[in-house]
């Protein structure tokens, strides 16, 4: 059997509370240089608090051994390849850890004087210049903090554009194939959400469309490539139809891995997308986050777009607070700094044709792995895909194993799950992305241990529906988690 | 290019399996009309060495090597050496979300532990793995208090983070949700309470209160949460510097939300941060973001996993409780190993040199508000802009001039003493600020 | 497997009216779709529902379905078994997991429902 990892079976360990003993520390702090004060005194009695009840007391030895057995029992990029689709989980370049910690910038406070973060500034204006070349749009906000608060602060800027022409209109259209955070953004900035079917192709149904856009509708929110990894072929003429009604183009940037140095968002018709920097530009997803959601703009919406903005005053940088048309701020201060940092490393170090030529090596990556796999999965839409290609399970599924099945099995092979289920247009779904930073060894290791679970599903389908069988962790009772949830320790 | 681990051979390999000719025939399926027909307007890639020396010389044009005497949300503490050895290791910095649990029980783990320990840390029965930082918790706290009492209305104190509020206003004025602000009281710097009594009503669903507050001053919690209860509100109570629960008594809210950047995260010009939405038992349900809860394996070992996941807009879709994808889980994980290393003790015993060095300060500095505070207060310096252009010639930065939040005090900035301030350098800051001062009785 | 005095809807839900109260529950075919029940998610006592409209939602981990009201009126009781063992949803749908009951302000709403057969085809059908 192909097994490239090994499985994390080499450490035990409890909770840091289990391990915990009165009296052991792992801090040391100076000696104070001032008195020190009573602090029922200068806090008052009452706000004093006793003790911190349960918080553990370990040395910095059990400390480091903690951490260190807890990150054996995780897989990460560094291991190996992770097909997500949609997530592109593409190597985390490690100089940009390097160049994230340097102190003055790991340590510049955001209301230090403009004079005294004229770097940060610059970092800043470098990367939103960057952006707006690489998504052909006009204007740059870095404020989100991710790429589904980026997701918002686009459709607030089309509300607010709306609004400013009398009627900021009631819904906003979604493909059926759309990520669950687009609904749910919708809905928070205060829309109503109507679904637009696919074709049987897989792609915006231009009629459907054309029905549904009235004067009511704000904005189609669309992917691009979509869900499916198909590029949208009708997207001009499909945002002909909303700038016709007076509505925009939302694209959520999830999948620009595939556009890069290929095609401009605001080259086809879009008014105002997000990107997701910890997916197309490598910062890393560090088990769940920080992430950073970036928005650009047609100029038509630049001017409602979160204060501050930055600008030129002779010859510095400078914040500029005076935007009465801004939306606000989304949240404080000017963004996720160290993210950006990473992202404009990333930028960098590939350059202008590198960005490119990454783009080709990720599509070539995903269009070969439907070709290995087309014979053994099934293949619900043919149309040339891009970066990620979506299979589904129906062959495997007349042996009683599901997708999900086929993921878990996938673990004993020593990788990461693709997506599963999802896009929702497709029954039973497996998406695939491998991103451009596998090599070939990798990706045929990958498709072999896919055919190979193909045919054990033939001889052995129990044995699939009981995996994973090499980890740490057998399946885990989500049902006992949701009903009786257990979400803090607590001392016997 | 080193990210790209394919030969060319490789490439010509993998092209010949596809039946394509050349990379270029990738793409033919595209519209001619949205082809990108010129190269990226971007200079070619550069080495390790040359990014570095770009960032290097970009840093160098912050200010390097000043003391600092800001606070305002964002705080000078020390950095355990501890954090940034875990968050290094390769298998939680490149780790995925960890959805497939089978292959993610040391983040879902640490994550556990962090949940924990925000419960004892604020005294609530249960807190989520993190939000996007503390200005973004305020809005969802805010949104979970309208669910839980079928309410509207939002009361903010003035006394809240100002770029907190203004969060706070872009959020609920897509929710249909009104805020209001209620006062400070001149002499204590603390919450009007009568004020707050005034504004409050039956439609209030949330009093959001933080403390210490922006001034530095510790809020009379109790008191507030009183006045909302008696009207079938909840008590949001919001905190920007989480060293101050190392001695403070957690207060009696209903929900918490907070920001702890205070906990080894670089202040890094604004972020990333972590956030923190903390509340009781029965309003879990209501609760965004993700949580992480015990269960056992097939084979009945304890293990950890994501659940209640039906709150989020994966499944509800439209009807979630909130649109957030992310926790910030390498950042909640620095806030870990942070409490880790302090641990009971530790965490207690560096709150008290806060208050150490913030009240030395103040001995010299004389508070403009009479309220007992922890390791910030504000203080009157005439010209503010002025005094902190005089200390930035001595290399030090002084506090946050408060006009641009607070006109009524626009002669008074807010100067924040930690553990790491010194002796030294607090002696100048109140050697400038005095002399100032005494020069313009003078003038 | 489906009682014939009880009354159907599209959406999968089953109502019993006995003397101005309704009692209202999901069907066997609901729960076999929708998995290991997690969570019923139910309205207050004295709350007015209206037919058709959402009253409720039922969770499994990885779905919510909504609950709509099959006939129009107040929320007189919600079942307390529900709240501690959600998992008696998928043991006993139609008897001891009913959801809520409700004091009927249309009657004449219930025999225009579907019967036990024309359920039975329609989920039929539906496969």
């Amino acid at each position: 059997m192909i097994q490239k990892v090994r499985s994390h079976q080499s450490q035990n360990e409890a909770l840091l509370f289990e391990r915990s003993s009165p009296g052991k520390r792992a801090w040391q702090l100076p000696e104070l240089d001032v008195p020190a004060v009573d602090a029922a005194g200068a806090l008052g009695a009452a706000n004093v608090r006793a003790e911190i009840e349960g918080f553990p007391e370990v040395s910095e030895v059990e400390a480091i051994r903690h951490f260190t057995r807890l990150s054996t029992w995780n897989y990460a990029i560094d291991y190996g390849m992770y097909p997500l689709g949609s997530c592109t989980m593409k190597y985390n370049p490690r100089i940009n850890e390097l160049v994230a910690r340097i102190e003055g910038l790991a340590w510049a406070h955001p209301y230090q004087p403009e004079a005294l973060a004229q770097g940060a500034m610059e970092v800043m204006v470098r990367l939103e210049a960057a952006l707006a070349e690489i998504t052909g749009m006009d204007a740059v906000t870095l404020q989100p903090a991710a790429g589904a608060q980026g997701e918002l602060t686009g459709i607030l800027l089309i509300r607010a554009l709306l609004e400013k022409g009398g009627n900021p209109r009631q819904r906003i259209l979604i493909p059926d194939s759309a990520h669950g955070t687009n609904p749910a953004t919708a809905a928070i900035a205060g829309y109503t959400v109507e679904n637009v079917k696919s074709t049987a192709a897989g792609v915006l149904d231009l009629e459907a469309l054309a029905r549904a856009v009235t004067k009511d509708v704000a904005a189609l929110m669309v992917t691009n490539p979509n869900t499916l990894g198909v590029f949208e072929e009708n997207i001009t003429q499909a945002a002909e139809i909303l700038h016709a009604k007076g509505a925009m183009l939302y694209m959520d940037g999830a999948n620009m891995n595939a556009l890069v140095g290929i095609a401009r968002p605001g080259d086809f018709g879009v008014d105002v997308m997000h990107l997701n920097l910890h997916k197309t530009f490598s910062t890393p997803h560090g088990g769940g986050g920080p992430g950073a959601g970036p928005v650009a703009v047609k100029k038509a919406l630049e001017p409602f777009l979160p204060v501050p903005r930055l600008k030129r005053v002779r010859g510095k940088w400078a914040y500029d607070f005076n935007r009465k048309r801004s939306i606000g701020r989304v949240r404080a201060f000017y963004g996720n700094f160290g993210v950006l940092v990473r992202a404009l490393a990333y930028i960098l170090a590939h350059g202008g044709p590198g960005l490119r030529n990454a783009t080709v090596d990720a599509v070539l990556n995903a269009v070969y792995i439907r070709k290995r796999l087309e014979a053994h999965f099934d293949l619900p839409y043919p149309a040339p895909n891009m970066h990620e290609v979506v299979f589904s399970d129906e062959r495997q599924a007349k042996s009683g194993i599901r997708t999900g099945d086929l993921a878990k099995r996938l673990i004993d092979y020593g990788f990461h799950p693709y997506t599963v289920s999802f896009p929702l247009i497709v029954h039973g779904a497996l998406m695939i992305e491998p991103t451009e930073t596998e090599s070939k060894l990798e990706i045929d290791q990958f498709v072999a241990a896919m055919i190979s679970i193909a045919n054990e599903v033939e001889t052995d389908p129990e044995m699939v529906k009981q995996a994973p069988h090499s980890t740490r962790t057998s399946r885990v009772d989500e049902v006992l988690a949701a009903r009786k949830p257990v979400l803090r320790w607590k001392p016997a | 290019m080193r990210y790209l681990p394919k030969s060319d051979s490789e490439r010509r390999a993998m092209l010949d399996a596809c039946g394509v000719a050349s990379p270029e025939d990738l793409f033919a399926h595209l519209p001619e009309a949205v082809r990108l027909h010129r190269p990226l307007d971007l200079p070619p890639g550069i080495s390790e060495y040359e990014i570095v020396d770009y960032f290097r010389r970009r840093a160098a044009e912050n200010a390097d090597g000043y003391a600092s005497f800001l606070g305002a949300g964002v705080y000078r503490h020390y950095r355990p050496v501890l954090v940034d050895t875990v968050v290094s290791r390769g298998e939680f910095l490149t780790s995925y979300t960890p959805y497939q649990a089978e292959i993610s029980q040391g983040t879902l783990t640490t994550i556990f532990e962090f949940q924990t320990m925000i419960c004892q840390l604020t005294g609530m029965d249960v807190a989520n793995a993190s939000m996007y930082d503390g200005s973004t918790a305020v809005p969802e706290a805010a949104m979970m208090a309208a669910r839980i009492t079928g309410r509207h209305r939002a009361l903010a104190a003035r006394t809240v983070h100002p770029e907190y509020r203004e969060v706070l206003r872009t959020y609920a004025k897509n929710q249909g949700m009104p805020v209001e602000e209620f006062g400070y009281a001149r002499e204590s710097g603390a919450v009007d309470l009568e004020d707050l009594e005034r504004k409050i009503d039956d439609q209030t669903a949330a009093v959001i209160v933080q403390s210490p507050n922006f001034f530095g001053i510790i809020e009379d919690v109790k008191a507030a949460a009183e006045i909302a209860h008696r009207r079938g509100a909840l008590l949001v109570m919001v905190f920007t510097e989480a060293v101050s629960l190392g001695i403070l008594e957690p207060p009696a809210a209903d929900i918490v939300a907070g920001e702890l950047q205070s906990f080894a995260i670089s202040p890094s010009y604004g972020g990333p941060y972590a956030g923190i939405i903390a509340t009781r038992d029965p309003f879990v349900r209501q609760m965004p973001g993700r949580l992480v809860g015990q269960t056992v394996d097939t084979h009945g070992n304890r293990a950890f996993c994501l659940t209640l996941s039906t709150r989020e807009q994966h499944i509800r879709r439209e009807k979630a409780t909130s649109n957030i994808c992310t926790n910030q889980a390498l950042i909640a994980l620095m806030a870990t190993v942070f409490m880790t290393v302090y641990g009971k003790e530790g965490l207690r015993e560096l709150a008290l040199q806060n208050l150490a060095k913030a009240h030395y300060l103040a001995e010299n500095l004389k508070p403009a508000f009479s309220g007992k505070f922890f390791n910030e207060f504000v203080v009157r310096a005439g010209a503010p802009e002025t005094v902190n252009k005089a200390l930035l010639k001595r290399k030090i930065i002084g506090g946050l001039p408060l006009g641009r939040f607070y006109p009524e005090l626009a002669d008074a900035m807010l100067v924040c003493a930690t553990e790491m301030s010194r002796r030294a350098d607090m002696d100048e800051l109140s050697q400038v600020l005095q002399s100032r001062a005494a020069a313009e009785v003078l003038a | 497997m489906y009682p014939e005095n009880y009354r159907y809807t599209k959406e999968h839900e089953w109502v019993l009216a006995e003397g101005g109260i309704g009692t209202v529950g999901i069907t066997h075919h609901a729960q076999e779709e929708l998995g290991d029940i997690v969570y019923v998610d139910l309205p207050k006592p004295g709350t007015q529902v209206e037919q058709g409209k959402s009253l409720g939602s039922v969770e499994s981990v990885k779905a919510v379905s909504d609950i709509f009201a099959p006939v129009s009126g107040e929320i007189t009781e919600i079942n307390p078994l529900l709240a501690d063992a959600p998992e008696k949803l998928n043991e006993d749908p139609h008897g001891a997991a009913w959801l809520v009951k409700i004091r009927l302000s249309a009657p004449a709403q219930v025999p225009e429902l579907m019967t036990a057969a024309d359920y039975q085809t329609y989920i039929g059908a539906e496969k």
